[in-house]
């Protein structure tokens, strides 16, 4: 059964140097607070999973967290370019970063067969490209039936996962609705996982289309209002389109960046 | 030319894009450019459009453009809103989707899409933000609109990198790698329209007003070909105009 904890304690508990970490969200409940407190407890060598980076990961990157970058789109969305993930990638600062390189669909694929126990996905895609001929982790095969060649793509299993919801009850259920992209496989695919929500309550409001993760299928959750901006979470909060495009100047050079990784996650507290 | 156009060349390609969609059932639209053409057509000659966006909005009916592709808008706007597994898998993957939109930093004369890097992949000159949904969206979609600004930078004889595959490198390279839809049908730039011939190169069919075969030329890092029933596309209405103004002051605001 899920453990009600507070952010920090969740991720000193569960996060450690070396781990393979997911956190998701697809630009709707991304999780930044739980994000920022990676950067402030210091992981170090993290293998970084991640549809799209988002600035969170832009982030994680800059402050020297990452070792590896597991991907398939990393831009700022509706802004352009990653600053501190394309520094890293070229330039290799703060520390060179690795990557491992999909496209959604594989990545979605991937996921899915990490949540249903199989070695690897099979998916139309790819074939052609030259995502194949950089990326191991993009091989074909036959089908045994018809004899088509299909990519195939190994399973995605986090050491944790880490998302974002709107509410879990007190015994642990969480509920998220809206955009859900590929949390509920994140979960299911990690070995552990967080789950930061806006708030905790006596019973879950389960409007149209929500997902819900049973208690006993997530292992800590901690209470963090406002945990997802700028990103947003439906019913809570809306996306604050500013922040994003407000990032792209702060990260395009070092010292700005290390001026706002000061002032902005290292000078404030946990607030759960 | 007699007088200056009232329209610039970022809105003509707009709104060639989204004419590019009259009688189009359903697309899947990328962020930007493609995303804006979408909705004005929607908003203009195809209110019933439905328009899929990879974050699972199913049917989205924006009444303000987003800045992301999984603004609050999309998902309350839509039909259904699906898992990312479920849009790529049940909806895209099967060929349930006529036209895919995209964008590109660069595109070769076969139509192939490169948005992953520029210069060598293990020591780039610029790494761009990779592929996201587009290589799905190349293969699975019925045909693909690709909406983008010319220049001989992005217009390039063979891309360093193929992120999304249009006819490869000869004909029947599409059926040899088990690739469904059509592929790309169309490039619409900022200077005019260009088709695939029949071997899969992609020649000028249409100039936009005020814009000579010269200077697209110019603007394309092959020898382009031009099309013997070259056209020029019609001038911007008052009404695509009005219409897509209005929707550029909404981008991002709810």
């Amino acid at each position: 059964m899920a453990r009600h904890q507070s952010l920090a304690d969740a991720v000193a508990e569960h996060v450690h140097d070396g781990d393979t970490v997911a956190l998701e969200g697809f630009t709707h409940l991304i999780p930044f607070a739980a994000g920022h407190e990676i950067i402030r407890q210091g992981r170090r060598a993290l293998t970084l999973v991640r549809m799209t980076p988002d600035i969170v990961y832009d982030q994680l990157i800059g402050a020297g967290c990452a070792r590896k970058l597991v991907f398939s789109w990393g831009g700022n969305p509706g802004v352009g370019s990653l600053h501190r993930f394309r520094e890293a990638v070229q330039a290799g600062w703060p520390v060179p970063l690795e990557i491992e390189e999909h496209s959604h669909a594989g990545m979605a694929a991937r996921y899915v067969a990490g949540a249903s126990g199989l070695p690897f996905a099979v998916l139309r895609g790819y074939l052609g490209t030259d995502l194949m001929t950089v990326t191991d982790t993009i091989r074909t095969i036959e089908c045994p039936f018809t004899g088509e060649t299909l990519a195939a793509v190994p399973a995605l299993n986090p050491d944790v996962a880490i998302i974002h919801a709107q509410q879990a009850d007190r015994a642990g259920n969480v509920a998220l609705w809206g955009i859900t992209g590929v949390q509920k496989e994140a979960v299911l695919a990690a070995a552990r996982s967080i789950v930061t929500v806006e708030e905790v309550v006596d019973e879950l409001s389960t409007p149209y289309g929500a997902v819900v993760l049973p208690g006993w299928a997530v292992t800590a959750v901690a209470e963090v209002p406002g945990g997802a901006a700028p990103s947003y979470a439906a019913g809570y909060s809306v996306r604050d389109n500013d922040a994003y495009q407000r990032w792209d100047a702060i990260s395009r050079d070092r010292s700005t960046f290390e001026q706002w990784l000061r002032e902005t996650v290292h000078a404030t507290e946990v607030i759960a | 030319m007699s007088a200056e156009p009232t329209w610039t060349a970022d809105e003509m390609m707009t709104i060639e894009a989204s004419r590019a969609l009259h009688g189009v059932r359903s697309c899947f639209v990328g962020i930007g450019l493609p995303s804006t053409a979408a909705n004005l057509a929607r908003t203009t000659h195809a209110p019933d459009l439905v328009l899929v966006y990879e974050s699972g909005c199913l049917g989205s009916k924006p009444d303000s453009l987003p800045l992301s592709i999984g603004d609050g808008v999309l998902a309350e706007t839509a039909t259904s809103v699906v898992s990312v597994p479920e849009i790529f898998s049940y909806w895209l993957q099967p060929g349930r989707i006529e036209v895919g939109f995209l964008g590109a930093a660069q595109i070769d004369r076969r139509g192939n899409i490169n948005t992953t890097v520029i210069g060598p992949y293990d020591d780039p000159k610029v790494r761009l933000p990779g592929a996201g949904g587009a290589p799905e969206i190349a293969a699975s979609c019925g045909e693909v609109i690709v909406v983008v600004r010319h220049s001989p930078r992005v217009f390039v004889d063979r891309v360093g990198f193929v992120t999304s595959v249009g006819f490869g490198d000869a004909p029947g390279d599409r059926q040899r790698y088990g690739l469904r839809g059509k592929g790309p049908q169309r490039i619409i730039t900022d200077l005019g329209v260009l088709q695939p011939d029949e071997s899969g190169e992609f020649i000028l069919t249409a100039v936009h007003t005020g814009v000579s075969v010269d200077q697209v030329k110019a603007a394309t890092g092959w020898e382009l070909q031009v099309a013997t029933d070259l056209h020029t596309t019609p001038a911007p209405s008052e009404q695509e105009l009005t219409v897509l103004r209005h929707l550029e002051t909404t981008k991002g605001q709810r």
